[in-house]
Formats: structure tokens, C-alpha cells, sequence
């Protein structure tokens, strides 16, 4: 059974802000609880950069307490990958500092089929992990 | 200067599982010093070997970044609240 519901259009939404970025790096937050993803939150790549990306420290604070809030946890953490493949980097794994969270990829290197894949990252191990898509 | 410290998940191991714990201090470096008479291994968590708080970590008084307020020595009176937030941070194959 997979780990993590999310709706086709939170995945929609992650390639529409990864293409809107290009070729910079995009990122953000998906908020939810029970494994249900409530919420994605746009953030601001404070790095501006083609290879790396930290979330603006203001808004992580806000959307940190938007999520306390409502009882939701970080359930997943996305960025992309504007020429490279739907997989963590070494940096990636060096600055997973959330090993709760679902790390989204999502990589434009073929800019027609984007692809969208899911990574638990914890004590440097990368682990794949399914993802469900549901309805609304 | 009794002041809240909200602790992330990926430190409260060293807490004892508590997402807020209460530490005095004048100062963030003063607060910061309780906490690791309190809970040891938490200093080095948020500080590097020069003492500075870590590139990727975030520490807010009252909502407000420190590196926006005055870093370590940001002044703390009582009621106020810290937080620490890791960094949301990666990036792609260079």
C-alpha cells in the first residue's frame, strides 16, 4: 500500500511551478495529515539557482506554522530538476534535513514528459516510495 | 527570561520527544547555552565549530529570522519565542 495519497492536481501543480521557474530550480511544501496531502504551498527558491534550492526562511516560518495550526505535518517536500533526472542528488541527500517527509522530484530533462517521482531520504539512504493518486 | 523554544521534529530525540521546551537566557547565544545544559548535543545541532548557527538551520525570535534581527546575541525578554526550523534546501546534478 502505498505511503502517500495525493490528487493528480498537486502533482499538476508541482510541473506547472517546475516549468514556471525554468530553468531555475523551484520548490515547496505539500502539507497534510493521515498521509493525505491538504495543501501545497509555492515557495521561494531564496538560492535563485539552476542546481540549488532553499526554501525563503520567511515563508518556511509561515508555512511551518500554517501547518502547525491545522494539525498537519510536512508530508512532502518538492523540487525540481530543470535538466537532470527524477532522482536526489548528492546535495539533495546531504541537506535532508527532514527525514519525516517525502522528497518530490520533478524533472523537466524532457521537457514534453515531465516526470514526478517520490524519495524517502534518511541517514543518506535514498528510498523510492509509491504514491497514490486519488480523487478529490 | 523564561522563553518557549519550539523544537523540530528532527530534534526532539535529544528532547525527549517535547515539540517546546522552556530555556532562559538574555540573549539567543544565552538561551541557546541552557538548552544544552538541559539537552545535551542540541548546541551542536544548530551551531557549527566557530560557534555561528549552522548555514541550515533557522532560528526565529517571535517569527523573526535572527540573521534578520542580530544573530546570537538577539536580545530576549520574557514570553518570547524561539523556533527552530531546518532548512528546506537541496538541489539538482550540477
Amino acid at each position: 500500500m502505498a505511503m502517500l495519497a495525493i490528487e493528480q492536481r498537486y502533482i499538476d501543480e508541482m510541473i506547472a511551478h517546475a516549468r514556471q521557474e525554468a530553468p531555475l530550480e523551484c520548490c515547496g511544501v505539500l502539507g497534510g495529515r493521515d498521509g493525505r496531502v491538504l495543501k501545497l504551498f509555492r515557495a521561494t527558491n531564496a538560492e535563485r539557482s539552476r542546481y540549488r534550492y532553499n526554501i525563503d526562511s520567511q515563508e518556511l516560518f509561515r508555512i511551518n506554522r500554517e501547518c502547525e495550526e491545522n494539525g498537519w505535518q510536512f508530508l512532502g517536500i518538492y523540487h525540481s530538476h530543470p535538466d537532470s533526472e527524477a532522482y536526489p542528488s548528492p546535495t539533495d541527500v546531504g541537506l535532508a534535513f527532514w527525514p519525516e517527509s517525502l522528497y518530490f522530484i520533478v524533472s523537466l530533462r524532457d521537457a514534453g514528459n515531465p516526470e514526478v517521482r517520490a524519495f524517502r531520504i534518511r541517514d543518506g539512504e535514498i528510498t523510492e516510495e509509491e504514491i497514490e493518486i486519488v480523487r478529490r | 527570561m523564561s522563553v518557549t523554544v519550539r523544537i523540530p521534529t528532527a530534534l526532539r530525540k535529544i528532547t525527549a520527544d517535547q515539540d517546546r521546551v522552556s530555556a532562559d537566557g538574555g540573549s539567543l547565544s544565552e538561551c541557546i547555552d541552557a538548552l544544552e545544559t538541559s539537552y545535551p548535543g542540541l548546541k551542536e545541532r544548530l551551531c557549527d565549530e566557530s560557534g555561528e548557527i549552522r548555514r541550515f538551520v533557522n532560528v526565529y525570535v517571535n517569527g523573526e529570522d535572527v540573521r534578520f534581527l542580530q544573530g546570537l546575541v538577539t536580545p530576549l525578554k520574557d514570553g518570547d519565542e524561539v523556533s527552530i526550523v531546518p532548512a528546506v534546501a537541496g538541489g539538482g546534478w550540477a
